[in-house]
């Protein structure tokens, strides 16, 4: 016997109870009211394992409400299988309205990486984050990481930056590039591409950062000074492409290389999936687009 | 009577009214200075109002000890909250993660409250002030994070010294504490890292 779908255990608004609700939404105020600063919060378990944005999910769960609509990124894509997942998860439990056009959504939950068409005011991004803590790998234990931000400490980041510069030459951090929020806390943006750093700073949306496996919420509100840690000899530099891509022809945009074939053949493509869409649809076209190499009849 | 003061009152729709008024408060806290709309979700006993009572029923639980002016301390509403929130009395202000203000300007100092600590600065009271207007008193010219150029806002009634105060609830940064100011209607904050700008030369 199947038993009827309005049998199923039905689940409060957006999955999480009011009281966990609640202690995230305080979690949030405090975040936003010092920014950068890692808010411990109590993380419930959610029903996908550790990794696979607990955290954003928790934080989206928390702020979301029936009239917003929901955009959901995995690596610049909303076609993968965490943004899929997390997609379906929430149209499920809060049944709200979804979309992948960036311009139209209220909310966009992202893992690793800010959407290249331009947030404005109103609009909240919330990041998956996994190791919250900047200095982590530096700094194991946190007692001392905690003293180390409290006492504004940060001259082992810069060791380790130097370090770089001391091997390769150049920065070669690439993703999850420390930054200074509002000239004291150095926080980690999650393991976004550098390229898209500039973007966190005097942005017009609310930035939300979610950490369920290690327990912590942060936050930059809007128009916040976002400065990436560099040296006067060595400025930060965003990653530079040498191609367009190769679907729609965009340049300034962070690209994903893509293996055509096992003979060393490979494109580099748009990573924000919505963005290269949407340029195509009108009318841009790259070396490789379907419709350049083989032309309508 | 006053039984049904205490029991009456609440959300009518407990998951979606706090949820509205949480993105009030989240998007004043984001953009200090702006002035978010809150409809009459809660009725409240006096002197408690009802944006003040919707705020603590959004944010205000049993995790949450709450500290209540001399006004409210004596009012029916001390027992609303009780019975709405299940949060606990704090018994000193600086056990307070949040407080609750009729009567802003009669109130103690903001260092009285809880400061956070400088490993933990998020262990500090967020004061709920319940104002008459966030228009009509004398301006307050505002400058920090969350805001591009600058904004005002002219809450009052203000505790006293106020300006004077909020600068030295800034220079405790990342310590200090956080405003939420209740008004008929709307809710506007003042996050610790909002700064005042003083006209005068």
């Amino acid at each position: 016997m199947s038993t009827p779908a309005t049998d199923i255990a039905t689940y409060n608004f957006a999955y999480l109870d009011e009281q966990t609700k609640r202690m995230i939404r305080r979690a949030i105020l405090k975040g936003i009211a010092i920014p950068g600063y890692q808010v411990p919060f109590a993380s419930r378990e959610m029903p996908m394992p550790y990794g696979w944005g607990t955290g954003g999910v928790q934080v989206t769960a928390a702020i979301i409400g029936p009239d917003d609509v929901l955009k959901v990124i995995d690596q610049g894509a909303d076609d993968t299988t965490n943004a899929v997942s997390i997609r379906a998860f929430f149209q499920k439990v809060a049944d709200v309205a979804v979309t992948t056009e960036t311009a139209k959504a209220t909310i966009i939950q992202t893992r690793h990486r800010i959407p290249e068409h331009p947030l404005t005011e109103g609009q909240t991004l919330v990041y998956q984050v996994p190791i919250p803590e900047p200095l982590r790998f530096l700094e194991p234990r946190e007692t001392e990481t905690r003293k180390m931000h409290a006492l504004e400490e940060y001259g082992l980041m810069h060791v380790k930056l130097y370090e770089d510069i001391a091997r390769h030459g150049r920065i070669a951090t690439t993703y999850a590039y420390p930054v200074k929020v509002e000239g004291r806390y150095v926080m980690d943006p999650s393991p976004t591409p550098k390229f898209d750093n500039p973007k966190m700073h005097m942005s017009p949306a609310l930035q939300l950062f979610g950490a369920g496996r290690e327990k912590r919420i942060y936050a930059v509100p809007p128009f916040t000074k976002v400065v990436s840690l560099d040296f006067e000899d060595h400025p930060f530099e965003i990653q530079a492409f040498d191609q367009p891509c190769a679907l729609c022809g965009a340049e300034q945009v962070y690209l994903d290389e893509v293996i055509l074939d096992d003979k060393g053949g490979h494109m580099f493509v748009c990573s924000d999936t919505d963005h290269c869409e949407t340029r195509q649809a009108c009318g841009h076209r790259g070396h490789l687009s379907p419709d350049i190499l083989e032309p309508a009849q | 009577m006053e039984q049904m003061d205490v029991i009456d009152g609440g959300f009518a729709a407990p998951v979606f009214d706090a949820q509205t008024v949480f993105r009030a408060v989240m998007d004043a806290m984001a953009r200090p200075g702006t002035v978010q709309h809150v409809a009459v979700l809660a009725q409240p006993p006096a002197p408690l109002a009802a944006t003040a009572g919707a705020v603590a029923l959004t944010l205000c639980d049993h995790d949450s000890p709450l500290w209540l002016d001399a006004a409210l301390q004596v009012s029916a509403a001390r027992s609303w909250l009780g019975f709405h929130t299940g949060a606990p009395l704090a018994a000193t202000p600086a056990d307070a993660h949040f407080a609750l203000v009729a009567n802003p300007a009669s109130l103690i100092s903001l260092e009285n409250f809880a400061q956070g600590t400088q490993e933990y600065p998020d262990r500090s009271t967020t004061l709920i002030l319940q104002v008459e207007s966030l228009t009509d008193g004398a301006p307050l010219h505002l400058e920090g994070p969350g805001i591009e150029t600058s904004a005002t806002i002219a809450p009052t009634p203000l505790p006293r010294h106020f300006v004077e105060q909020w600068k030295q609830n800034g220079a405790r940064f990342p310590r200090g504490t956080d405003v939420i100011l209740a008004a008929p209607g709307a809710v506007a904050c003042l996050p610790r890292t909002t700064r005042i700008k003083t006209m005068e030369a």
